[in-house]
């Protein structure tokens, strides 16, 4: 091969590095010297110490957050007036959550001026205490209900969930006239409020046992409906879809009408260390 | 670390790690970005100090400003509740009948009354006060109870067939549908569409009138021009709560309305109960 003057001999040019350049041996660890950092490789190289590791970090923030709110004795004011729900205002509260209303109206009047006065004294967390999970809702493309309980007539429920733009005409709203159709009986009902004792609502033995005759009784007016007003003080008994049959109507306007309805105002005095 | 070792080009210290002979420089964090995490820290610490946070035993740390979310609204609503008053005093001492002719005053009822009434009453009564059907238009002179201003703010005040105020207005048509016959029915709605159209069945209506004179006209009166003090509306004129069609007033006659107002008495505060009427009163059809 001929040579060329010009080219240097690879060996000889200090730019060309060799195999003899290259250490005894590469290292590919850490410096003896960081410990601690090869400790933390421990947890790197184990996907599951690791996960658990994150896992223990992250739940700080949930111990420090929220286990309190499990033992603080002020978390819920106590409220005098506050009950559990009736079997029928259950079954409404059942459809109005099915129904989605929370995506559009909120249970929720937050301690502002605009606020008091449109819709009333500000909510109290013992106003939702029984319900689960509460409706307190994130998002207002209609007005709050946290209140609407009593504001209007059983027919003008009747009249806006069958068809809202009758009333209100600049309402967007949509149509429910469908629950008006749909018959509820109360084989269930009793299943309903176990399963609310389950999580915490304090329904006496009573209660349960005589969930179906209060689910029929609320929403007929001619029946003996004294016992069930012992048990559920407060609740509207009413025929409130106005006919016979019982139906998903009559639950969820019996749903509405007690909402925000238990604390009698007047005798509050709110704790002022909040 | 010890052997700190400086990059040759860019003159800027390395970690001391190498991975197969390849280092990492070990450039410090920009200063601003530094001192903005040193100030968020104090900010927190000092924030968690002055406003409520930490869960103790038996209760949050108050924190040292004292702020409360339920004093601020009372105070914003005690605020403005100052401002007006001299203007609410008024408002709860004038003799409700001579209010329209104090014009400042009058000016401040209505324009609150209208306040509460769009957040209150429109829902049924229409945003323009105009009804809806079933819910009387309150621009018009026709009144089931009376278009005084007393009549207005009481029936605001204590409402319509409602459960809740024992002193609610209250009446209620019998259901005719068990009471008289198919014919009768058909003839009586013939009558009472006699009273305000011409067109109608003149043999028909003049049965109608028999049925009208011996069942109806004790409440609705002898034309028909109802009675106020037991609101039964006025059925000679043209203006119809549930529709004037045969259908309508069929319906109306067999099963008979139960159209309820709820009390406004114990919600609204005494001032607004004042207010709306006023507003109301204005509307056009007080008397």
């Amino acid at each position: 091969m001929a040579r060329n003057s010009k080219i240097t001999d690879p060996a000889q040019d200090p730019n060309v590095s060799t195999l003899s350049d290259a250490p005894q041996e590469i290292p590919n660890e850490l410096p003896h010297h960081t410990a601690l950092v090869n400790r933390h490789a421990i947890l790197e190289k184990s996907p599951t110490l690791l996960l658990i590791a994150s896992l223990l970090v992250v739940s700080i923030g949930g111990i420090v957050e929220i286990a309190p709110l499990f033992w603080l004795e002020n978390t819920i004011e106590k409220v005098e007036g506050v009950r559990p729900y009736s079997p029928l205002e259950l079954t409404g509260r059942d459809i109005y959550v099915r129904e989605g209303c929370y995506l559009c109206h909120s249970q929720m009047i937050r301690p502002m001026r605009d606020e008091v006065e449109r819709y009333g004294h500000y909510s109290l967390a013992a106003e939702s205490m029984y319900d689960h999970p509460f409706q307190w809702g994130s998002k207002r493309t209609g007005p709050d209900v946290a209140r609407v309980g009593g504001r209007y007539s059983d027919a003008w429920h009747v009249d806006h969930l069958s068809d809202p733009q009758s009333v209100v005409p600049e309402s967007i709203m949509p149509k429910y006239a469908f629950l008006a159709d749909t018959r509820i009986d109360a084989d269930h009902v009793q299943d309903l409020l176990k399963t609310h004792r389950f999580v915490g609502v304090p329904y006496t033995d009573e209660q349960i046992e005589q969930a179906a005759s209060d689910f029929k009784v609320q929403a007929d007016p001619d029946a003996d409906y004294d016992a069930m007003l012992a048990r559920y003080p407060g609740a509207a008994v009413s025929n409130f879809d106005g006919a016979p049959e019982l139906t998903e109507m009559d639950a969820l306007i019996a749903y509405l009408q007690v909402l925000g309805t238990m604390v009698d105002f007047s005798t509050f005095t709110p704790d002022a260390s909040r | 670390m010890t052997d700190h070792k400086q990059d040759d080009v860019t003159g800027i210290e390395t970690t001391g790690h190498s991975w197969d002979g390849i280092e990492e420089l070990n450039t410090p964090l920009p200063r601003w970005w530094l001192w903005t995490l040193y100030l968020t820290i104090i900010w927190g610490i000092g924030y968690s100090v002055a406003y409520p946070a930490w869960p103790m035993i038996s209760g949050a740390t108050s924190g040292l400003l004292g702020w409360s979310t339920r004093a601020n609204v009372a105070q914003d609503i005690d605020a403005h509740a100052q401002k007006n008053a001299q203007l609410v005093t008024d408002l709860l001492g004038t003799d409700m009948e001579a209010l329209p002719q104090d014009a400042d005053l009058n000016r401040y009822a209505i324009a609150r009354g209208g306040a509460v009434f769009r957040a209150n009453c429109s829902q049924c009564h229409g945003s323009g006060a105009a009804g809806a059907k079933g819910y009387p238009n309150l621009l018009d002179d026709d009144w089931l109870w009376g278009g005084a201003m007393a009549d207005i703010e009481y029936t605001v005040r204590h409402g319509i067939r409602n459960e809740q105020d024992a002193d609610a207005r209250y009446s209620q048509m019998p259901a005719f549908g068990a009471i008289l016959g198919k014919d009768d029915i058909a003839a009586v709605v013939e009558h009472v569409i006699s009273l305000s159209s011409s067109d109608f069945d003149a043999a028909l209506a003049e049965t109608g009138a028999e049925v009208f004179a011996d069942n109806c006209s004790a409440c609705h009166g002898d034309a028909g021009q109802g009675d106020r003090s037991q609101g039964a509306p006025n059925i000679g004129d043209a203006i119809w709560l549930y529709g004037s069609d045969r259908q309508a007033l069929t319906q109306t006659v067999t099963k008979a309305r139960f159209g309820v107002m709820p009390p406004w008495g114990g919600r609204l505060e005494e001032a607004d109960i004042r207010a709306v009427s006023a507003y109301v009163h204005s509307l056009g059809g007080g008397e």
